[in-house]
């Protein structure tokens, strides 16, 4: 039972371990390192949204202000004004100024559940931000602050010097921090906060404060962020006003509900699939984010559930017999391919309007899928519509038997008995 | 004195502007429980359509048509967006806005591009209407308000006075009681939508060409407006209205006045400390903590009255 139970926990560390050989490059390492923080960030954030119920816009104010906060902890201790310690240990100072400030932050601002208090998180996130601009002997405004990770030999001779020992570091945090985090759902707090969520009158009734419980969730959850904030420091040697600003809150939102909310894993998904995306496609579109509001409303008004949610609604047909998932290969197919031949059509239109209005870009010759397309003339623009109106037209037609087909599947799962 | 004046002025222009935006955002707050995110991204529609039309035909037809236009897509968004996630509850709702208002943004980019746009005061408009005591008073600026204050008056006697504005009050207060009566409340929540998307339209016609037409324009502004929704009380237009004139007011005498507590303890007499890691607290002047204060009024009104100036129910 309990070997069945860390399966999933020894995998993921042999995967983490593993990583690094398989992709070795610079790049590689870089982006896996801070999809390992961003995990964390993603996770602490989804105790907030997912499972107590609280959609903040401002939650990197935790990420950002530990981040500053180790930066300028690690400058003293090169200056030696402050007590020493070691940078493996640096993350859990990042987590306490993370709870600091969630603590003081949480007290006004958990007061309230729902709509209001999104708009104050929105508020301390406006305020701390415009902070960071204003007080520059702290935060020093747009240039943001420099350190240095390499503070001398540590235990094993380690050194965080090389890129791969602070990826190992980022990986054992972030394992470390999964597990507490995962835990902590399975505790009578963890489960007292669902029910906060769920229906706060009630808990009022039983003899809890929900307000409280909002507090305490609130203070935790930016422990975690702080740590997240202090290994994003310590990785890229620098932390400036972007990273409490609500361009960031809205990034963390966006992995944590296109990835799912209601399950664990699906703020896992969403910080590891949107990051490597915004990494590859930044450089190759200037659309990404356009596409990533489009994504994120289309998670919301057709499957809020996100992809874990998509994943956990098979779940039941293949805990019965994995085989009642093969009726569902066809309509599935069908369905992607017209959505594919859908998106694609509607991306080559986009990525042509861009290339029209940025006045920078008019010298060079725009390639939308390895093909030089003209955007002044009347070809693509023709095949790019045609695309899209073809597609939306087909998506039209098989959604309703992608639907069937698993309403049919669902339905013989719950007709047999599990074996 | 007489720079009071002027700043009063330029504050309660800033304010007024500012109840555009937040009436129609409280408006829809109060009657469907939606959190606009978007709001300011009307704003910013605007004043894109305002300066697309007065680059084809002139000021005056942008004046009408651009917020209409803004009506229209806000309407739209409603019932082919905002309706089918209703039944996902308000935090589904507010999400949604949420990504609208990044969608908005980056369409604004793709079709207008990333730099600002030229969107003028009109010529006839350009000039000083009367100078005062050193200050100019310029004919736009008396224009911008007396936009704002008229549509604050007909706002307030199509609420208080007509059949419209009679069930729209009934509808803010119990929308399933309406609905019993016979009202199609998802066909008023879509045009109550539109309206005050409508609103925000006005605001950005007006004060596009003052403040600036560029991509950054609604996030720049949108989170002011939450603030003077909060502070005014939710659903509240009055409290929108004084909560919006004090915002105004306040940031822009901020500006005007650039003290700072360095100067005031150098006139008591007191050293100050120039290279510590407090020595911006001694540096800082008031023009620089503006952007800052809305925020701070938020804070300190949600701990000592978190009903807002004239809230009548609970945030």
């Amino acid at each position: 039972m309990l070997i069945g139970r860390l399966t999933p926990w020894i995998a993921g560390a042999a995967a983490l371990i593993a990583l690094p050989h398989v992709f070795s490059s610079g790049f590689a390492l870089t982006l896996m390192s801070q999809i390992g923080l961003l995990i964390v960030f993603a996770l602490a954030y989804n105790m907030l949204l997912g499972q107590g119920g609280m959609l903040s816009f401002g939650h990197a104010v935790y990420f950002g202000l530990a981040g500053y906060f180790t930066v300028h902890y690690l400058n003293f201790i090169y200056e030696e004004q402050v007590p020493y310690i070691p940078v493996t240990l640096i993350p859990l100072f990042g987590g306490l100024v993370g709870l600091f400030f969630g603590i003081l932050i949480g007290y006004v601002s958990t007061r309230r559940a729902g709509t209001t208090f999104a708009m104050i998180s929105l508020g301390f996130g406006e305020m701390v931000t415009a902070l960071t601009l204003v007080l520059v002997a702290i935060f020093n405004g747009e240039d943001g602050i420099q350190a240095d990770r390499v503070l001398g030999e540590e235990l094993f001779g380690i050194t965080y010097g090389p890129n791969i020992e602070v990826y190992y570091l980022i990986a054992g945090w972030c394992l470390v921090c999964t597990l507490a985090m995962f835990l902590l759902t399975r505790t009578p707090f963890g489960r007292i906060s669902n029910a906060v969520r769920d229906n706060p009158e009630r808990v009022e009734f039983i003899g809890y404060s929900s307000q409280r419980i909002r507090w305490l969730a609130f203070s935790l959850s930016s422990f975690f962020a702080g740590i997240a904030g202090a290994l994003h420091a310590v990785n890229i040697e620098h932390v400036g006003f972007e990273q409490v600003s609500v361009i960031q809150s809205g990034l963390v939102l966006f992995m944590v509900y296109i990835g799912g909310t209601a399950t664990f894993v699906g703020p896992i998904i969403g910080a590891t699939l949107l990051y490597f995306l915004q990494s590859t496609l930044t450089g190759v579109t200037e659309a990404w984010v356009l596409y990533l509001g489009v994504l994120f409303v289309g998670v919301i008004m057709f499957f809020p559930g996100g992809l874990a949610g998509l994943i956990a609604m098979h779940q039941p047909i293949w805990r019965v017999r994995a085989r009642l998932l093969a009726p569902l290969l066809i309509p599935y197919s069908r369905f992607l391919a017209a959505l594919i031949v859908c998106v694609l059509g509607c991306i080559g239109l986009i990525e042509m309007l861009y290339f029209r209005s940025s006045r920078l870009s008019t010298e060079t010759e725009l390639v939308i899928y390895g093909v030089e397309s003209d955007p002044f003339s009347a070809g693509p623009w023709f095949i790019f519509v045609a695309a899209a109106a073809i597609g939306a037209f087909a998506v039209r037609k098989t959604y309703p038997s992608a639907v069937s087909a698993w309403n049919t599947a669902i339905a013989d799962a719950r007709a047999r008995p599990p074996g | 004195m007489e720079s009071i004046i002027f700043a009063m002025f330029n504050g309660v222009l800033y304010g007024m502007l500012l109840f555009l935006l937040a009436s129609g955002l409280t408006l829809i707050f109060s009657m469907m429980g939606v959190l606009n995110f978007a709001h300011a991204s009307f704003f910013m529609l605007g004043a894109y359509f305002a300066y697309q039309i007065s680059e084809g035909l002139n000021f005056w037809a942008a004046l009408f048509v651009a917020p209409v236009i803004v009506g229209l897509v806000g309407a739209g968004i409603e019932r082919w967006g905002l309706r089918p996630v209703h039944r996902y509850g308000h935090v589904a709702e507010l999400l949604f806005t949420f990504g609208v208002a990044y969608v908005i943004e980056e369409l604004v980019q793709m079709i207008w591009g990333r730099v600002p746009v030229p969107y003028e005061i009109p010529e006839l408009m350009s000039g000083a209407l009367f100078t005062w005591q050193g200050f100019d008073y310029s004919i736009y600026r008396v224009f911008m308000l007396v936009v704002s204050v008229a549509i604050f008056v007909a706002l307030f006697a199509l609420l208080t006075y007509t059949r419209i504005g009679l069930i729209i009050r009934a509808a803010v207060s119990d929308p399933v009681h309406v609905a019993t009566l016979g009202h199609d409340i998802p066909r008023i929540f879509m045009w109550t939508f539109g309206f005050g998307c409508a609103l925000a339209g006005v605001a950005g016609v007006v004060g596009g060409n003052v403040l600036g037409t560029e991509p950054a324009m609604a996030i720049q502004l949108g989170p002011i407006v939450f603030v003077v929704i909060v502070i005014g009380g939710l659903g509240s237009l009055g409290g929108a209205l004084a909560a919006a004139l004090l915002i105004g007011i306040i940031t822009r005498l901020a500006i005007f006045y650039d003290y700072g507590l360095g100067s005031l303890l150098l006139s008591l007499g007191l050293e100050i400390d120039t290279t510590g890691l407090l020595r911006d607290f001694t540096r800082i002047t008031t023009a620089q903590v503006a952007p800052v204060l809305p925020y701070l009024m938020l804070v300190l009104m949600l701990i000592f009255k978190p009903r807002g100036l004239f809230g009548t129910r609970d945030v």
